[in-house]
């Protein structure tokens, strides 16, 4: 492979919510960026671009991931999934979405995108996930509204929820 | 913030990412998981020419047996090795210390021997690797040399890699049985940097207390089987014997507090295992 020069924009292939994209980024574009300037998919929240408050959470090959530490680059041949890809149709909440709201686990909603992506990440790895599974998942983002507790119920509900599906007898 | 330009490359064998490191100098850097540099882009505290991505070079690929040594290469991410079916066996310290190393969401694409390679004083591979006595392999084009972790950890971020080389593999001694381990930290947040970490090593040779967050890098004593009021004397020696400083996160006095604390129950708690 050649060496990419900096001053021009290069392919990037990905999968992004079940689509081929082919878009185009200079070298020095974060993958936050490219999502929401070049795609407009500003489902994706920015909020530090230090790694450290946990807005920008995507998932790339199924692991929840900084979109802000990332590069566009680095994506090329991934599967990368943003919020957008939670519910399949506008109208309807998906199962965690739907925990969240009855729950009250969002005020303001600028954390609320990166969350959902770790935990759905998390219900995806270990169905049913517990209490611990969760505050470990959320101890990678800032909430600067809930205090967490109503996070923690919300998702602790939707891990019941799966568990119920999964052993519909049970 | 965003990062200043870079040329990129994605080299497709370990023989081209060694060649355009050698020539490019100091201005060519390596990007393995992206977890420490990229924000040192966006900050642009760093601006290099090249960056060289590592992630697609299958060789680099490898969590290895080789006789008792773990062998880990450059492109193993954190969360491979954290779920390596042999880990609590083979190295039960590191299965203490994953936990605290940065959050599920850092460790899916952050690279073991990049925190090496990154060498924070208080980051808790590093430590470990130096607790444990292992080593790391460093290549360039023109050689491969094998640097005890004890003479590759020189500074403040700063390690013996020379202009053109890179880390290939890290080696950790695999954990012999009727050796004990342990590792507890103290941090602001849980997955923050450590203030003060620490991690114990007891075994047939007697102890070994590795502490980071202290000094400018991470520092292992060896320590004899001793009594109680020995031993609140030894450790009251290495807490003093440790450059602390004062920074935002905590003074000198409450660091040298942490190591006399947490380094009492890490080694406790190694002997115990051990039993
Ligand atoms: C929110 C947050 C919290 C964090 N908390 C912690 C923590 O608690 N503890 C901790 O230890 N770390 C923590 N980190 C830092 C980070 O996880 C590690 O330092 C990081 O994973 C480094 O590995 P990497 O593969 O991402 O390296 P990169 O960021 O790609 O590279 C880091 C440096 O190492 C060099 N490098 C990488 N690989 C090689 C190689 N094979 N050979 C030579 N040079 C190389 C690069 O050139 C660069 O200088 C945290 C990061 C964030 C964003
Ligand atoms: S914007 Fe990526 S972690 Fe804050
Ligand atoms: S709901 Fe406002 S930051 Fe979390």
């Amino acid at each position: 492979m050649p060496r990419m020069n900096a001053a021009r924009k290069h392919p990037v292939d990905f999968t992004l919510n079940g689509r081929t994209v082919l878009a185009e980024a200079e070298n020095r574009m974060l993958l936050s960026d490219l999502l929401r300037h070049e795609l407009g998919l500003t489902g994706t929240h920015v909020g530090c671009e230090h790694g450290v408050c946990g807005a920008c959470t995507v998932q790339i090959d199924g692991k929840p991931a900084r979109a802000c530490l990332t590069l566009a680059q680095q994506v090329r041949g991934s599967d990368v999934r943003t919020v957008e890809a939670l519910s399949p149709d506008p109208a309807v909440l998906s199962p965690l979405q739907a925990a969240f709201r009855r729950h009250h686990g969002l005020q303001c909603g600028f954390c609320t995108p990166g969350i959902l992506m770790s935990l759905d990440a998390l219900l995806r790895e270990r169905p049913g996930a517990g209490r611990e599974d969760i505050r470990e998942h959320l101890s990678g983002h800032l909430c600067r509204c809930t205090g967490y507790a109503t996070i923690v119920e919300a998702a602790l509900a939707a891990a019941e929820e799966q568990r119920k599906e999964e052993k519909p007898n049970a | 913030m965003k990062p200043a330009s870079f040329d990129f490359l994605c080299p497709e064998t370990l023989e081209e990412a060694l060649a355009v490191l050698a020539e490019g100098g100091g201005e060519a850097r390596v990007i393995a998981g992206g977890q420490s540099l990229v924000p040192m882009l966006n900050m642009r505290l760093a601006r290099p020419a090249l960056l060289v991505d590592i992630m697609r070079l299958e060789v680099l690929h490898r969590i290895e047996t080789s006789g008792d040594e773990i062998v880990v290469g450059a492109g193993v991410r954190q969360a491979e090795l954290e779920a390596w079916p042999s880990l609590l066996r083979d190295l039960p310290l590191l299965a203490a210390a994953f936990p605290w190393l940065g959050h599920v969401q850092t460790r899916a694409r952050g690279t073991v021997c990049g925190s090496i390679a990154h060498a924070d004083p208080s980051a808790e591979l590093p430590l470990s690797l130096l607790t444990l006595g292992g080593a790391v392999s460093l290549r360039s084009r023109k050689q491969k040399r094998r640097v005890k972790a004890n003479d590759f950890f020189i500074g403040m971020m700063a390690t013996d890699l020379a202009e053109g080389e890179m880390i290939e593999a890290v080696h950790f001694p695999k954990a012999r049985p009727g050796s004990g381990y342990a590792f507890r930290e103290v941090g602001r947040r849980h997955g923050d940097f450590a203030i003060v970490a620490c991690a114990a090593v007891a075994d047939d040779s007697g102890l070994r207390l590795g502490i980071a967050g202290v000094d400018d890098r991470p520092r292992v004593f060896p320590l004899p089987a001793l009594n109680d009021d020995q031993f609140d004397d030894a450790i009251n020696d290495i807490a003093w014997s440790l450059n602390a400083r004062d920074d935002i996160h905590a003074s000198a006095r409450y660091r040298r507090e942490l190591v006399r604390s947490l380094g009492r129950e890490t080694l406790k708690e190694a002997s115990r295992c051990r039993a």
